[in-house]
């Protein structure tokens, strides 16, 4: 219940950071305008140049394997659900780490995402 | 300057490939995982084991590849759509996640959870008709 816990934690807290650090990361490689393979592979050259795209990958890749962790002993209808919550954190991560504006209709819907995932979780059993 | 309407079809097409290739990838690592069997962090032996049986699983790498088509439609789309927009826009994709493990995998999916994903698909619904890009050009 602890490890599971803690694998949930990781999920939504490193996924969702590392997601954000990519974001910013992109922001600066500059938009993709061109999706020939060509352009594609030199745009991701291009963001892996980019110091955020790195720290970005690793926080993500510790997400991905307690993922892993934890779809080897729960459905992954029941998971995926829960790892909702990085909603919140997304949302915070966007206001105060991207400068993002955050709307009020969007704060409406993001906590209506949370509330699903709180019915997910009392429906567990 | 791109139009609106232009930029609005680009995000849904790259936002509807998101949700497809996800959620097939999270259902196919689903499936793979309950082959390897249940994962305990200690001792590290016991760790190495599991990295070995996950690695050498077809099933894994379908996942991934699904994941890799997912997180490329992804950082693309975070090229020009700020971060909490395409986040909240591609939630449905916890749908889809349910709808394929009920009926490919044959998971017990829980009226309760149905619930619950209904209503995270409607905090999607509000979000989804905010503007792409919120933050100052430049």
């Amino acid at each position: 219940m602890v490890s599971e816990f803690i694998f949930f934690f990781f999920i939504v807290v490193f996924g969702t950071t590392g997601e954000i650090f990519m974001s910013r990361a992109m922001k600066e490689t500059g938009e993709v305008k061109d999706f020939r393979p060509a352009a594609l592979i030199e745009a991701i050259f291009r963001a892996l140049r980019v110091r955020w795209m790195w720290f970005g990958v690793g926080m993500m890749a510790i997400g991905f394997f307690s993922l892993l962790a934890v779809l080897s002993f729960e459905n992954v209808s029941f998971v995926v659900p829960v790892t909702a919550l990085s909603y919140v954190v997304g949302a915070l991560g966007g206001r105060f780490f991207l400068g993002e504006r955050v709307s009020l209709q969007r704060w409406t819907g993001i906590l209506l995402v949370c509330a699903g995932v709180t019915l997910v979780l009392i429906g567990r059993r | 300057m791109e139009s609106p309407r232009r930029l609005h079809l680009k995000t849904f097409i790259l936002i509807l490939i998101m949700v497809l290739a996800g959620p097939l990838g999270n259902v196919l690592l689903g499936k793979a995982m309950k082959q390897v069997g249940p994962v305990h962090p200690w001792p590290p032996a016991e760790l190495l084991h599991v990295f070995i049986r996950v690695f050498t699983s077809g099933t894994i790498w379908l996942g991934v590849g699904s994941l890799l088509v997912f997180f490329a439609a992804y950082m693309i789309v975070l090229s020009w759509a700020d971060y909490s927009y395409v986040q909240p826009a591609s939630s449905i994709a916890y749908a889809v996640v349910a709808l394929l493990a009920s009926t490919w995998l044959g998971e017990v999916v829980p009226p309760l959870r149905w619930v619950g994903i209904a209503v995270i698909c409607l905090g999607v619904f509000l979000v989804g008709h905010t503007h792409p890009s919120t933050t100052e050009s430049g």
